[in-house]
């Protein structure tokens, strides 16, 4: 009895149902706290991956960063007092229609194609390796990833401030 | 059973149809950037399962560090038009905010 398939399919049923409730929930409020367990499930299949460096980032950005952002936009454009339908969904039946279709032949050709086998897998800290590529075969991507950063910085301050004229 | 590459797309695969359906059922702009979000994911997760078992490199891992950067510039940009929205329209439904369309 291996322990780490088990591991696995708890963090896959905790990402996928987090991810549930962010697309059926009718308070937006839930939507957004469970975002933190998908966010939290993904990290833990990089670390299955061995990906210890993007688990690392993804729980910094996505979970420190980018969910607390939009829990500050829910807070900030709802009155959470008056909870009740907040979330409003349109035309689910046909887009549940759709998208399980959709899904479904995803899962049906992922099963149907022979993937290759994986190698033997050696779990080793990944962060020197990353850390020269970033410097050596992706420097140009990684020096443009600084600049658009500083412009959705900078776009980011001009569209949300208040506009002031005297 | 063993855990083998099948498994992490197949979660991918379920991530990505999550993420599809909020974003073309949600009419709050807020849940829609949810939904991308979720897309993101769902591709980190095959980039970094194909780098895994294919090739035992760190490609797609650098590609999923680059995916989540722009994510977050995304959120910002995006954040920020849907408060400025919200100033101007009081709702951020996006079905209230078509004036471009008159």
């Amino acid at each position: 009895m291996q322990l780490s398939p088990v591991i696995f399919y708890l963090i896959a049923a905790l990402t996928v149902g987090s991810a549930a409730i962010v697309a059926f929930s009718r308070n937006i409020v839930y939507s957004a706290f469970s975002l933190l367990g998908t966010f939290g499930g993904v990290a833990g299949i990089y670390v299955f991956l061995g990906a210890d460096f993007v688990a690392g980032v993804q729980v910094l950005i996505y979970v420190g960063g980018i969910l607390v952002l939009i829990l500050f936009a829910v807070m900030l454009t709802h009155r959470i007092a008056d909870a009740q339908i907040t979330n409003r969904s349109v035309g689910r039946i046909p887009a549940l229609v759709v998208i399980g279709i959709f899904i479904f032949l995803l899962i049906q050709s992922i099963r149907e194609t022979p993937w290759a086998k994986a190698k033997e897998i050696v779990y080793v800290p990944t962060t020197t390796i990353i850390g020269e590529w970033f410097l050596e075969r992706y420097l140009l991507p990684f020096e443009l990833a600084s600049v658009v950063l500083l412009a959705a910085l900078i776009g980011a301050v001009v569209l949300a401030r208040k506009e002031t004229r005297e | 059973m063993a855990i083998g590459l099948a498994h992490y797309l197949v979660v991918g695969a379920v991530l990505f149809g999550l993420g599809l359906f909020t974003v073309l059922t949600r009419r709050n702009a807020i849940s829609i950037l949810m939904g991308v979000e979720l897309i993101l994911n769902s591709a980190n997760i095959n980039y970094v399962a194909f780098s895994h078992y294919s090739t035992g490199n760190v490609d797609g891992q650098i590609y999923a560090i680059f995916v989540i950067m722009l994510a977050a510039a995304e959120a910002a940009i995006g954040l920020a038009i849907v408060l400025a929205i919200f100033q101007i329209f009081h709702t951020i439904d996006v079905e209230a905010a078509e004036t471009l369309k008159e």
